[in-house]
């Protein structure tokens, strides 16, 4: 047997071997930015220098293929550099102004659109799902091609009130993170448990633990140690399921779909909030989700007819109240909307403060 | 060789539509039958087919590993191995990238090449924490292909109860709002976990997130167990031949709805020669006007961080955003930044000394109260970190008088 080779512990790579000539020459020395058009920022430093982006989608699960394709136009319009975001878009600078027009046509002839600046629905960011998670109660890869398809034009212009952040999750730990729109797994039962396979693969203690309402107990099964539910106390939030297989929340059926609205992560104008549920008991249709796109086609649709300029999601319906959010968007209102969970009183109406 | 490509009904349906189908990004692996990897990319794509249909998921985790590290492989075995047994393997290797995720074409280009010969060829440009994604690898592959990504100068991102891999806003790179360097920062705490990232020995995961301004573009408020922003604390930079130039753009009415009343501070006027006043003791760097008017309004000079702690999501105890613990540290010269990797270092301490098992940050701080949380941190109480005083009376007040005197004792030190 060879030696094993030992790790390199480099860490993190430094950022600058990989950037533009001209944002090293210019870090921390930018004077302004603006948007000549959807798609394209241009930043103008202190120097003059100027140098452009253009931002493209594409499939985050990005075969070979696809990544060489972009390099080969990185190569051509951007001297080798290329850029992503936070939120899996991907950006093309170039300083030669010349270039931008070329530039949006090579990736709209390679099938990359060019948009996602500015007050458009950005990239949805999302997780694994079937393709490689371990928990997944639906396809995140799935439903943001299904949900992008309907939303292309939104992404490809800028005539939202402000920026639209969606985010996908495939179970309820939601990785996804906070969005002005969020599509995201919600489980209608409790776990179905293999009574066979839980002393072997559990470690039942720290499943025990994992329960947010205690309501996970050790029991005996056919004479095997094993672990039951309260069903009448199960949240069914599925947090026992990664620590424990065989406790198997997931189901064709059972797993719905539920949407949020206004959440937000940053703290311009309004606090970061989370986003709260508007819709739930949706079906996990896939392979394209007609009835999740038909929702978020409502609220988006309500959103931009009506939210002032530069209104986040969040902050246009705390502005017009949740009574008129339900009524322009045409959902129904139920009991599960009302938050009783720990806390969960402050987000009661505790005023004489009412909308008729 | 040369497996029969499997019927999907299902998928094929993500083919359609003019957004670009990672559907079709897989079949194209699947048919690229000069390669190692195509026969496993049609046996994934039996398997995921399979998942659309049954609407289930069929992926397990394991124990699979790189010599000298305890994480960053993420091993998937397949429950229904005995239908696709050419992708019954399919670990995925987390590498960090360069914050700000800047490449070179060169650099992706190798990526690919190490990727098809050693995995499937998919790749993932960026997991939610922010790593590159390799999807798909053979157990016996897995330290092959570590090695050379290494050898190309990327290290394993990180997984389980550990430091995770970072994210970062582009910062002072190419945004002339970012308050300080996000991208050195990210790279100097992140660097100083190494230990903490490939040996994992932590209660629980441990997320740093960097963003140049209460922008957040990194949407680290909630997803960051230490949250960090730049910000300023003297008046911002007011061009005012811009201002004016921005309310004949707009209209002066568009500018009082768009700019004026869009302060969450009130701390905007507009004069009578369409200037702007701004009350700069009551504003609260939103960045709102800033991002407006980008040419006429900045950040001021007087430049540092604000560090948020205990950001969440749902599991276990609910929901949590992160709340100021340091409403203000420079950052700016090379000790500055030194402060931040000790802060760091020391975070780390007390967390692993006082947090509970698979107890994350906020909720560990919400469990021993923030005021315990301080002390052991040895953090200054500030007015930053609260909302609003204690509006209940379940609190002893004993040490009343000594509190007071710390509380001069610390308002007289600054004054000095
Ligand atoms: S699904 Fe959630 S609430 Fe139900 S038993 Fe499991 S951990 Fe407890
Ligand atoms: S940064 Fe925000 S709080 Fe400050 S003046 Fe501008 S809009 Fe108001």
């Amino acid at each position: 047997m060879t030696e094993l080779r030992r790790p390199n512990e480099c860490g993190v790579p430094d950022a600058k071997q990989f950037m533009p000539p001209v944002l090293v020459k210019n870090y921390g020395k930018w004077a302004w930015h603006d948007r000549p058009r959807p798609g394209v920022l241009r930043h103008v430093a202190e120097s003059g220098d100027t140098v452009y982006t253009v931002k493209a989608g594409f499939q985050r699960q990005a075969d070979v293929f696809t990544i060489r394709r972009m390099c080969d136009i990185a190569d051509k319009y951007c001297d080798g550099h290329i850029r992503f975001t936070i939120r899996s878009s991907v950006e093309f600078m170039t300083d030669d102004e010349a270039k931008v027009e070329p530039l949006i046509k090579a990736l709209e002839d390679a099938g990359y659109p060019v948009g996602g600046t500015g007050n458009s629905v950005g990239f949805i960011s999302h997780t694994q799902g079937w393709l490689h998670c371990d928990i997944p109660g639906t396809d995140a890869s799935g439903v943001v091609k299904a949900m992008m398809d309907q939303l292309y034009d939104e992404f490809r212009n800028e005539d939202m009130p402000n920026r639209v952040k969606i985010t996908t999750s495939c179970c309820q730990i939601n990785c996804g993170g906070q969005g002005d729109i969020a599509i995201n797994i919600q489980h209608t039962k409790p776990p179905v448990i293999n009574h066979e396979l839980v002393s072997g693969v559990c470690e039942r203690p720290a499943v025990i633990a994992r329960c947010p309402v205690a309501a996970i107990r050790p029991a005996l099964v056919n004479g095997k140690p094993t672990l039951e539910v309260d069903e009448k106390k199960c949240v069914c939030c599925g947090a026992c399921y990664p620590p424990c297989p065989p406790m198997q929340i997931n189901d064709p059926v059972n797993s719905k779909i539920a949407v949020w609205v206004g959440g937000k992560h940053s703290s311009t104008r309004s606090k970061p909030m989370f986003h709260k549920l508007v819709a739930a008991g949706l079906p996990n249709n896939a392979p394209r989700w007609p009835e999740v796109a038909e929702v978020v086609k409502k609220i988006l649709g309500a959103y931009k007819a009506d939210a002032r300029p530069w209104e986040r999601m969040g902050e246009w319906i705390e502005r017009i109240g949740w009574p008129r959010f339900f009524e322009m968007t045409d959902l129904p209102f139920t009991k599960y909307h009302v938050d009783n969970w720990r806390g969960g009183r402050t987000n009661l109406n505790a005023s004489a403060q009412l909308h008729f | 060789m040369s497996k029969k490509m499997p019927e999907t009904p299902l998928l094929d349906q993500l083919e359609s539509g003019p957004w670009p189908s990672f559907v079709t990004g897989l079949k194209r692996l699947a048919t690229a039958e000069d390669k190692p990897y195509a026969d496993m990319m049609k046996s994934l794509l039996g398997q995921l087919e399979h998942s659309y249909e049954t609407r289930k998921g069929y992926w397990k985790g394991g124990t699979v590993g790189v010599f000298g590290y305890g994480a960053g492989v993420i091993p998937r075995f397949s429950e229904v191995a005995d239908r696709y047994g050419e992708s019954a393997e399919f670990h995925t290797i987390r590498i960090m990238p360069a914050p700000g995720f800047f490449y070179d074409t060169k650099t992706l280009r190798q990526f690919c090449d190490i990727w098809e010969e050693h995995g499937s060829g998919l790749i993932a440009l960026h997991g939610q924490s922010g790593d590159v994604m390799f999807q798909g690898c053979r157990t016996d592959q897995v330290q092959v292909a570590w090695d050379k990504i290494n050898e190309m100068g990327f290290d394993m991102g990180g997984a389980g109860a550990g430091v995770r891999t970072s994210a970062s806003c582009l910062g002072p790179a190419r945004c002339e709002q970012s308050c300080f360097d996000t991208l050195r920062a990210h790279k100097v705490v992140i660097d100083s976990c190494t230990d903490d990232i490939h040996r994992p020995s932590l209660p629980y995961k441990m997320k740093f997130k960097f963003s140049g301004c209460a922008n957040d573009c990194a949407n680290a408020t909630q997803r960051a167990d230490i949250a960090v922003f730049g910000t300023w604390r003297d008046d911002m930079q007011v061009n005012q031949d811009e201002v004016k130039k921005k309310v004949t753009e707009l209209g002066r009415k568009e500018f009082i709805n768009q700019v004026i009343r869009m302060c969450p501070a009130q701390a905007l006027a507009l004069n009578d020669d369409d200037t702007l006043d701004v009350d700069n003791k009551s504003c609260v760097r939103c960045m709102h006007c800033i991002n407006v008017c980008t040419k006429a309004l900045k950040p001021g000079r007087d430049r540092g961080i604000a560090l948020l702690a205990g950001g969440k999501r749902t599991l276990k105890i609910g929901d949590m955003m992160g709340t100021v613990i340091v409403p203000f540290m420079k950052m700016e010269t090379d000790e500055d930044y030194e402060a931040l990797v000790d802060f760091g270092r020391r975070l780390l301490d007390f967390f692993a000394d006082n947090a509970l098992e698979h107890e994350r940050l906020g909720e560990m701080i919400e469990r021993i109260g923030l005021v315990n949380f301080l002390e052991g941190m040895e953090l200054d109480l500030d007015l930053n970190m609260i909302t609003r005083p204690r509006t209940n009376p379940y609190v002893r007040t004993d040490e009343w008088d000594e509190e007071v005197r710390k509380w001069n004792d610390r308002k007289a030190g600054a004054a000095e």
